[in-house]
């Protein structure tokens, strides 16, 4: 009974929109996802990647558009018609059942025979490396193993399709970057499609062959990881890919999809990201990594902060009209001090026309 | 079993006529229960009940005989004594004993919650017979006094335990902060703890007071005829049922009814219902 | 400081260091006052029922087990607090499960806390009015045709029955669905990620869960049933079928002056009645206990 078919081609959305009352949650989401492609949904809370895949998963119906694997529409189905494998959040283990009972629910309830669970529950607790907890109830268990049990649970079905929803978000740093390795390494492994929720750009960008950035029930930008890291679509995707230093500037000149912008008599090159002509405003987008000193910087600044981060030194410095930027330097500075600071024109991204993105 | 159900869920027509059955249920429930409590106001209000839906006319002339019948003012009265003493006496003694729970361990915890817990797991009938004949042996049996002490037997524990979770959810440092401040113990209390306290005190209290509007068993073994409270009194009406017109128990029914649901009304703005039952969580 | 004095610190701080110190004293009025009022009254009427008013010491407990009258009371209550207690849970799991997805609970969770504020005496005397001859229900019964003549509802078990179901329904009730709005929902919707239907869902994942907290909510509405008086007073017959062991002890503290029977009766009452919750609470080792969440890390 439950399961799709394995080998489906393509995961299609198409229009998915979902609304709780007045409040529209998501807003005709399409996408597409190939057969064993890993997919992260990126964004700040509630931009709607949680409602999304609860209506992947049938938590949630649908207010419209539709959810199709290849030719088979299946976004009536129940959820436990569909046979996806889904990570919660919070593990939701059963707690009154054991590591091993808990992995062997899905299989259970499909009624397969007791030897071929027992074997497939055995390799799944091997590829995840919880052979020795098997007997222990979830209680039992770190935030670790327990995390692994919940992958393990969902993989053991094989399921055509695994949904993941911010699995990550409660462990600590340290453990955090040792499960997202595991994570990657059971996915090439076991070669199942991946839908993966998170608000953590680093996350995404080293887990996911494909990133969709939502923000408010929308998809703002879907792209590789290299595209969205150095070409992000929008101001708004921009500041959340990290780039820190928004400034409003107007347009001084344009050529063949380079931009040159005014900053205090300065003038700041950078590469332009839509339709331009001088005297235009536009929201320029700097990287604190790649906002450096240097000897023709165009920007004068005076030094309010800097830290120590190991290799470099990063810190926050005031320009003359009183903007903030936030810069790096590969040589101590000091509070007080003036520095020029000036960017790679590849790494300056001008948006034209867009109002800087309100900040939270 | 197992096949039927399995049968069940497989088809939406036998869910949603599973889904029926039990919002029929609840239905019928709550409809018996409101009908119950309106034939009885109909009653009160009526000039003569025979044989008909509703009554022949109606007046407000009960109110007027029961009132007058049964010395409702009197027993109003000693009412409201009783359950004031009762909710002031088990909030000091429930706080105070919460406090030392919530916030020390010592040796024999266990035995003083378990001490704590007897008195609601027994149901008043058990102990109410003892405790009324040690009463009257100090002289306490019949009186006021008497009515109090065993209306507190399960309201101090109560409190204690509607006041421990509230008490733990207050960090231990505002109090270290407090006494760093030079506050004293008295005004720690006074200043810190009371005030963080009032949200969780008022509720446990309002649930004591309609707790002990309602309690019946204790304070019938334990009143004597001057110190009926308003629920001891119905029950000697109904019971005498044929002696007075039933529009005229009706009417003082509805009278005991009105005094427990003001307070239960007020109650509810501050608790949520299912606290009347279970107690208070952590949150 | 001496040396003495070092190996014995005051007694003051010996204490404080096991946690004793003037904030626990702080329970000790609560203390005294249940050892007073609770503790040594319940010894009390164990003494007293020792102390009957003629024969030797267990007189009154030979007497209870020999006649009749009064041996008979505890099968009465036995089978009017069983079938009330029982169907009151069982009816309650069903209700609380759909209750939970509910978006307006307070108003019925408001409507049934009302049985309970209103006591047991107030709804006697309704039913008395609903359940009668006269009543509500038996005119629209025969009304719609469903009856030819009134049926006899009060004055006799079903009466006691029907009072007793009214008064601990909402208990029962109200503490099932504090339990099943304890289970993290997304414990269900992951056994439905893993193709559990609704009954594989209640049969795994709810019912082990509540099963602890189902066998306190029929222990605590058990006592409840179990001590019933003035529902079977006045709706049962409290001569007849619902003549309760609670009526036994009121009788005969309060119409023959026999204290000591009556503190007899009482012990028994307290004695099967604990029997009953102990042998609940004992299978209840056998099953899960523990959170309800889905075991945060």
């Amino acid at each position: 009974m439950a399961g799709m078919s394995h080998d489906f081609r393509k995961l299609r959305l198409d229009r998915v929109s979902r609304s709780f009352g007045l409040h529209n949650a998501l807003r005709d989401v399409s996408l597409e996802a190939a057969r064993g492609e890993f997919i992260a949904l990126l964004g700040p809370s509630g931009c709607g990647k949680s409602t999304a895949l609860n209506c992947l998963a049938g938590l949630l119906p649908l207010t419209g558009g539709g959810i199709w694997l290849d030719e088979r529409r299946i976004d009536q189905l129940k959820p436990e018609e569909r046979g996806f494998g889904m990570v919660f959040q919070n593990y939701a283990l059963f707690p009154h059942m054991s590591a091993e009972k808990n992995v062997g629910f899905g299989l259970r309830m499909q009624g397969r025979p007791k030897a071929e669970i027992d074997e497939r529950v055995a390799k799944a607790m091997a590829l995840v490396r919880l052979d020795e907890q098997r007997h222990k109830l979830p209680g039992q268990m770190s935030g670790g193993q327990q995390q692994r049990v919940a992958i393990a649970r969902a993989i053991v079905i094989e399921p055509p399709l695994v949904l993941m929803d911010e699995p990550l978000s409660n462990l600590d740093a340290k453990l955090r970057l040792e499960m997202r390795a595991e994570i990657r390494r059971i996915h090439n492994l076991v070669g199942s499609t991946t839908i993966y929720v998170t608000h953590d750009q680093d996350e995404a960008l080293s887990l996911a062959d494909r990133i969709v950035v939502m923000r408010d029930g929308q998809v703002r930008q879907v792209g590789r990881p290299d595209e969205l890291y150095g070409r992000p679509s929008h101001a708004d995707v921009a500041e959340f890919m990290g780039y820190r230093n928004l400034l409003r500037l107007s347009v001084a000149a344009v050529a063949d999809g380079v931009a040159e912008t005014s900053f205090e008599g300065a003038l700041l090159q950078g590469t332009l990201l839509g339709k331009a002509s001088p005297g235009d405003t536009a929201v320029v987008a700097i990287r604190p990594d790649d906002l450096t000193p240097r000897s023709n910087g165009p920007i004068s600044a005076r030094v309010i902060s800097a830290e120590y981060r190991g290799r470099d030194f990063y810190g926050i410095a005031s320009a003359a009209g009183g903007q903030e930027l936030f810069f790096r330097s590969e040589h101590k500075v000091a509070a007080g001090e003036e520095l020029a600071l000036g960017a790679d024109p590849a790494r300056v991204l001008i948006y034209p026309n867009e109002a800087p993105p309100v900040k939270a | 079993m197992t096949g039927g159900m399995i049968a069940l869920d497989r088809h939406p027509l036998a869910l949603r006529a599973w889904n029926t059955t039990i919002w029929v249920l609840v239905g019928f429930f709550v409809l018996n229960l409101l009908a119950m409590i309106a034939s009885v106001l109909v009653n009160s209000f009526g000039t003569r009940w025979f044989n008909t839906w509703l009554p022949a006319g109606f007046t407000t002339k009960w109110y007027f005989s029961a009132w007058a019948e049964f010395q409702l003012g009197d027993i109003l009265i000693v009412t409201f004594q009783v359950v004031g003493a009762v909710v002031l006496l088990s909030g000091t003694l429930g706080v105070l004993g919460a406090y030392a729970l919530a916030r020390r361990e010592f040796p024999g915890k266990r035995l003083v919650m378990l001490l704590i817990l007897l008195p609601l797991l027994v149901p008043p009938l058990t102990y109410g017979i003892p405790l009324a004949t040690v009463l009257y042996q100090f002289g306490a049996g019949g009186s006021i006094l008497g009515v109090v002490l065993a209306n507190l037997v399960p309201t101090v524990p109560f409190v204690v335990l509607v006041m421990i979770p509230f008490i733990e959810q207050i960090d231990p440092r505002v109090e270290a902060a407090a006494r760093v401040f030079g506050a004293n113990s008295r005004q720690m209390f006074v200043h810190v703890l009371v005030p963080l306290l009032a949200p969780g005190i008022l509720a446990a209290l309002l649930m004591v007071l309609v707790r002990t509007i309602a309690m019946f068993e204790l304070t019938f073994f334990t009143a004597g005829p001057s110190s009926q409270t308003l629920v001891v009194a119905l029950y000697y009406a109904v019971y005498a049922a044929g002696v007075r017109a039933p529009q005229s128990i009706d009417a003082m029914a509805v009278i005991y009814m009105a005094t427990t649901m003001i307070w239960l009304l007020i109650a509810l703005r501050f608790v949520n219902p299912t606290q009347l039952v279970t107690r208070v969580k952590k949150s | 400081m001496t040396m003495a004095a070092m190996e014995n610190p005051p007694l003051r701080l010996r204490l404080a260091a096991m946690g004793v110190d003037n904030v626990t004293l702080l329970v000790l009025p609560a203390v005294l006052f249940v050892l007073a009022l609770f503790v040594y009254p319940f010894f009390y009427g164990l003494a007293l029922s020792v102390e009957p008013l003629e024969g030797a010491w267990y007189a009154n407990y030979v007497k209870f087990f020999t006649d009749p009258f009064l041996y008979d009371t505890i099968g009465k209550t036995l089978r009017l607090a069983v079938p009330v207690t029982l169907l009151c849970v069982f009816l309650s799991i069903p209700i609380a499960l759909r209750v939970r997805h509910m978006r307006n609970q307070r108003l019925l969770t408001t409507i049934l806390v009302l049985p309970i504020t209103l006591g047991t005496v107030l709804i006697a005397e309704g039913l008395l009015n609903y359940l009668g001859p006269q009543g509500w229900l038996n005119r629209t019964l025969i009304a719609i045709g469903l009856i030819g003549g009134p049926l006899q509802l009060v004055h006799n078990y079903w009466g006691a029955f029907l009072g007793l179901l009214i008064a601990i329904f909402p208990f029962t009730f109200l503490l099932t669905l504090s339990y099943v709005t304890g289970i993290d929902p997304a414990l269900e919707q992951a056994a439905s990620t893993l193709g559990a239907r609704p009954w594989a869902r209640f049969r795994h994942i709810l019912l082990p869960l509540l099963a602890q907290g189902l066998t306190v909510n029929f222990c605590l509405s058990f006592v409840q049933a179990f001590s019933v008086f003035p529902t079977a007073v006045l709706l049962g017959s409290p001569a007849g079928s619902t003549r309760v062991i609670s009526i036994a002890a009121y009788t005969a503290a309060y119409e023959a002056y026999d204290y000591s029977l009556a503190s007899t009766i009482a012990m028994i009452m307290a004695g099967v009645q604990l029997l009953i919750v102990a042998a609940l609470l004992s299978a209840r080792g056998l099953l899960y206990r523990g959170p309800m969440g889905g075991a945060k890390g």
